[in-house]
């Protein structure tokens, strides 16, 4: 590159590099350190664990006070072993089931005319852009005991009585689906979408039964579209705070909504930062996976 | 083959109901003049004349665009920064370092990002407020409007700028007077993006706004709290309504090239 240039490349480059040094990098390390530390009535309710002043004898000192209080608390307090394996559970099954969901919807989008595919994919997609919160909040009064599920399940003499769903796991996860369902759609349609229809005909022509070409054809050349929603769905599932905190009930354990209570009822940030990186190191390994798989779509290393 | 058509057209419609159902029962709810969900009293505004006297919702109203229209001025610039560095500066020492931190807020947790923000005020020293807010809408919309502009950028024909730089254009030119009116819908994209975003979120905002700056998706989820009420039915409608109108302008801006949305997956 011409040196000329180089001032202006390195404000082009410098100025959203020191951002996100500045306000992500550092934060992540931040709260890594905090969750180290114990719990102190100040302000910064933590102890401190290093600064800059303290030096390389300081630093050394204070190794020493490091802890894993915050983490080995969470061994012993069945709450929050509970909030990790039940956030796992209700993603994993909310997941399949925005799967079973998408796959058919997908599918017919993706068989649709050429010209209606755009209109219809667009509008599939656009709840995404619409807020979540009011999202999730719409289904509070269908699902409610005198809500319009309820009420018209009884109007039909298909139940005597309201069915519970309001306030339990089976609200969050019907929450999730909805929610996400977006996330899944988009990559299983352009997988499917791309498929040659030539070789489902191929398939035909061999004298495979629709049964066979779907599962012998097009469902094996879904796959990278199915893996990539299943994370996309999976992946932030696993950290939600709004589905189980407005549609689960007080038993709902999930651990996005045990950080917040524990962050903004109990004030022990230590206790919320050891949560945060337990949850990260939970996801590292379907965030590198999503990772992968998007620079598989782009096709090229970057 | 009449069989198979009809099963697509049921699948699709049934989508579509899922997809819609809920929040137009939601849109029609907020015109009911009964209280009660199941019941229905007549066509009514009274929701809606009630918000004009809601002087905290109107506040948290107006908190909430501001924030939106700076924080998504500053994602979309700081974006199109990155997206240029990822695209046109080839190798550089530290690019997967710049790579990850750019898309690692795209799938972190909102709860990791808000508490980590908000650690990071508090320990640079920075009050919570409104400034805070914007900074982290910023931080976290940036990934999103970058990742739109790195595929805008992609898909523009290099050969393009080499050929007004072959006319005597300076590269910075060839980039303001070539690139960028190329690139300009996905500009429009990722700062609507950005905006729609912003306004939509309540985790990263509570997190890292302070008393005085109050975001409408905080004021409803107060609200929320309480229970299903015919006025936070109107305020979600009208902002239903707001995005839908946003998104609306964005397709016709962009006619027909690929969503935002789409570039994220």
């Amino acid at each position: 590159m011409p040196k000329r240039f180089s001032l202006a490349r390195r404000l082009v480059l410098g100025v959203p590099y020191l951002w996100i040094a500045v306000f992500f990098l550092a934060p992540m390390a931040l709260i890594a350190k905090i969750s180290l530390s114990r719990p102190a009535q100040a302000r910064p309710p933590y102890e401190p664990v290093f600064s800059l002043s303290d030096g390389v004898g300081g630093f050394l000192s204070k190794i020493q006070t490091l802890t894993f209080e915050a983490y080995r608390s969470f061994g012993e307090d069945r709450l929050y072993l509970d909030s990790y394996l039940n956030s796992l559970a209700i993603a994993a099954i909310s997941t399949l089931v925005t799967l079973l969901v998408a796959y058919p919807f997908a599918l017919a989008m993706a068989r649709a005319p050429a010209r209606a595919r755009p209109i219809l994919i667009g509008l599939a997609v656009a709840p995404f852009w619409t807020s979540f919160l009011i999202r999730v909040y719409a289904w509070i009064a269908l699902l409610k005991d005198e809500g319009l599920v309820n009420h018209a399940l009884m109007a039909l003499h298909l139940i005597d009585a309201p069915l519970s769903i309001y306030a339990t796991n089976l609200a969050v996860v019907i929450g999730i689906v909805y929610s996400y369902l977006p996330f899944m759609l988009l990559p299983l349609y352009s997988a499917l979408e791309r498929q040659d229809p030539l070789l489902r005909e191929a398939a035909a022509d061999l004298g495979a039964s629709p049964a066979q070409v779907f599962l012998r054809v097009t469902l094996p050349l879904s796959r990278a579209g199915v893996v990539a929603g299943c994370l996309l769905v999976f992946i932030p599932a696993v950290g939600e705070f709004v589905i189980p905190d407005l549609l689960g009930g007080s038993d709902t354990l999930m651990i996005g909504k045990t950080l917040w209570t524990d962050f903004f009822a109990n004030r022990d940030w230590p206790s919320a930062s050891a949560a945060a990186m337990i949850l990260l190191a939970l996801l590292i390994g379907p965030l590198v996976l999503a990772e992968r798989a998007r620079l598989g779509a782009e096709g090229r290393p970057s | 083959m009449r069989g198979v058509d009809l099963a697509r057209r049921a699948a699709i419609a049934a989508g579509f109901v899922f997809l819609y159902g809920p929040i137009l029962i939601l849109a029609a709810m907020s015109f009911n003049a009964s209280k009660l969900v199941t019941v229905w009293g007549g066509f009514s505004t009274k929701w809606y004349l009630a918000l004009i006297e809601d002087t905290a919702m109107l506040d948290a109203a107006r908190i909430s665009l501001e924030a939106a229209a700076l924080s998504a001025a500053i994602a979309t610039a700081l974006g199109l920064c990155a997206a240029v560095s990822l695209t046109r500066f080839g190798e550089f020492g530290t690019r997967t370092v710049f790579f990850g931190a750019i898309h690692a807020p795209l799938v972190m947790p909102e709860v990791v990002l808000g508490l980590a923000l908000l650690s990071a005020f508090v320990a640079f020293g920075m009050e919570r407020g409104f400034a805070t807010l914007v900074i982290a809408h910023a931080t976290f919309t940036m990934c999103f409007a970058t990742v739109v502009l790195v595929a805008a950028l992609r898909s523009f024909d290099p050969a393009l700028e080499e050929a007004a730089q072959d006319l005597g254009a300076t590269p910075f030119g060839a980039f303001v007077l070539v690139a960028l009116p190329c690139v300009a819908p996905s500009l429009v994209s990722a700062f609507l993006l950005a905006f729609t975003l912003s306004l939509d979120d309540l985790v990263i905002a509570s997190f890292s706004t302070g008393p005085g700056a109050t975001t409408l998706p905080m004021r409803i989820y107060s609200q929320v709290r309480l229970g299903v009420t015919p006025e936070v039915n109107a305020i979600s409608t009208l902002l239903l309504a707001f995005v839908g109108l946003v998104l609306g302008l964005s397709a016709l801006a962009t006619r027909g090239r690929p969503s935002g949305a789409a570039d994220l997956a």
